[in-house]
């Protein structure tokens, strides 16, 4: 069990990104009132954020869109209260790739034996990494050479890699996920990909089963157990015990198996969280009622965790980085919502207050 | 000689100036907005993406008229030309 180092001493720091800007609440390791700070880059998009505390630091990442100006990273060494950006922006395709970043959907520190190294997945889909604690990055062009790229289709937020999973045991193996493409993991430190589909659906195309174009919502898993994984898909929810060489569906118990929204609770390999959602045209809490569900028991059946949470006329959508645990003894689950409310819990799940509202709307919360 | 003016969101990466002036020969928009990310390659990085290519929110006027409807980043700079770079009437 990894007992991260809170950026706020012994509480909890939430960073949360919004459309228009990011927020920063602090609160004690009672979690029970909480302190906001921002907005930062008022104005810009906020995908994502991260806290790096490898090798003592005391980093935070931003991922800052500007409408306008384009999009970069942004870093904090004081837990977020000031921030500083790059002359140039960092993350960059070659000037003859034909492409160019649009956003940056993901910032996620190395493994504990590759301290300066970062990775990134942006839109449109590629992985980017860095070597020297995101001072310079470069593209894996394993991935950006795909066969499958020409092929890859846009979901709804546009082509973007949106999640890598890292294998905290073996460098050479990285597992990622990309809106509409599925999941692709490579064996050999990012030289070769290969599409890890097997079982997955994909509701939206001719073949309900193909080797890839399934639009993977969030991939997770517990680094005591990394082959297991659990994946909440554009319809459908997934366990893998074998790093994605299979999924078997665990939509055991659940009102919809579309969602966006999935995390590991940090101490137990058998639990999640997630927030289904009513379908992929209305996008909205089924019932309006706003609950999370959680297994413990990785998959075999959820419960819905609804106190403290608004049981009628709560039409929300929580995106699928905006569901958060910190990594207290008993953590605390928080996630943001597109209609600008945030919520948490300090007893893992079983009771929930709101701890903010009036937000610009939310699309990344992490705790630190 | 060109002016190039710009908004006030790139003063920073311009050494805090809004108007830069190019003393070196540029023949078209391309040539001038070249020419200062040679001075300030922070600016024309939020002017222009990696592709070269002016950013979809950004609008570039040459002498008052949008480069969009002349010749684009072609369009020619005789000397004493101004160029406009606002961000665009865009947003939620």
């Amino acid at each position: 069990m990894t007992q991260k180092t809170a950026a706020n001493g012994s509480g909890v720091m939430l960073l949360v990104g919004t459309m228009k800007g990011a927020f920063v609440l602090r609160s004690d390791a009672k979690r029970e009132k909480w302190k906001a700070e921002g907005p930062h880059f008022a104005g810009e998009t906020v995908y994502a954020l991260s806290h790096d505390t490898r090798n003592g630091r005391n980093r935070t990442y931003a991922a800052t869109q500007s409408f306008h100006w384009g999009a970069t990273i942004r870093t904090s060494e004081d837990g977020g209260r000031t921030w500083t950006g790059p002359e140039r922006h960092p993350v960059r395709f070659a000037e003859d790739s034909g492409e160019a970043l649009k956003q940056v959907w993901q910032i996620v520190p190395g493994r504990a034996d590759e301290p300066d190294a970062l990775y990134c997945g942006v839109e449109p889909a590629a992985l980017f990494e860095s070597r020297d604690n995101g001072e310079t990055w470069t593209p894996v062009e394993g991935l950006l050479a795909h066969e499958h790229r020409p092929k890859w289709q846009p979901g709804g937020g546009g082509l973007c890699l949106h999640t890598i999973v890292l294998d905290p045991e073996n460098r050479d193996r990285t597992l990622i996920a990309i809106s509409a493409a599925g999941v692709y993991r490579t064996d050999d430190g990012g030289r070769t990909w290969t599409a890890r589909n097997n079982g997955i659906r994909a509701e939206f195309m001719p073949d309900k089963f193909p080797e890839f174009g399934q639009c993977v919502h969030k991939v997770v898993h517990h680094p005591a157990r990394p082959q297991r994984l659990f994946l909440q898909n554009h319809w459908g929810l997934y366990r893998s015990e074998d790093w994605g060489d299979s999924w078997q569906d665990i939509a055991n118990g659940v009102p919809s198996d579309f969602g966006f929204a999935m995390q590991m609770h940090p101490h137990d390999q058998n639990t999640v969280y997630i927030v289904p959602l009513q379908s992929d045209e209305f996008r909205c809490t089924p019932e309006a009622k706003l609950r999370v569900y959680r297994t413990k028991n990785s998959g075999a059946s959820w419960e819905a965790l609804s106190d403290g949470l608004p049981q009628s006329g709560a039409y929300e959508t929580v995106l699928r980085d905006a569901l958060t645990a910190d990594s207290l003894p008993v953590p605390g689950i928080y996630f943001g919502t597109r209609s600008g409310k945030i919520y948490g819990s300090s007893d893992e799940g079983d009771s929930w207050q709101e701890i903010t509202d009036g937000l610009p709307p939310v699309v990344c919360v992490k705790a630190a | 000689m060109i002016t190039i003016e710009l908004p006030r969101a790139l003063g920073p990466y311009a050494d805090g100036r809004t108007r830069v002036v190019l003393e070196e020969p540029c023949t078209t928009v391309s040539d001038a907005l070249r020419a200062l990310g040679g001075h300030s390659p922070g600016a024309l990085d939020r002017v222009m993406d990696e592709r070269g290519q002016v950013r979809p929110h950004v609008n570039v006027f040459l002498n008052g008229e949008s480069i969009r409807f002349l010749s684009g980043l072609e369009t020619p700079t005789p000397d004493g030309s101004s160029i406009l770079i606002v961000a665009a009437v865009s947003g939620g």
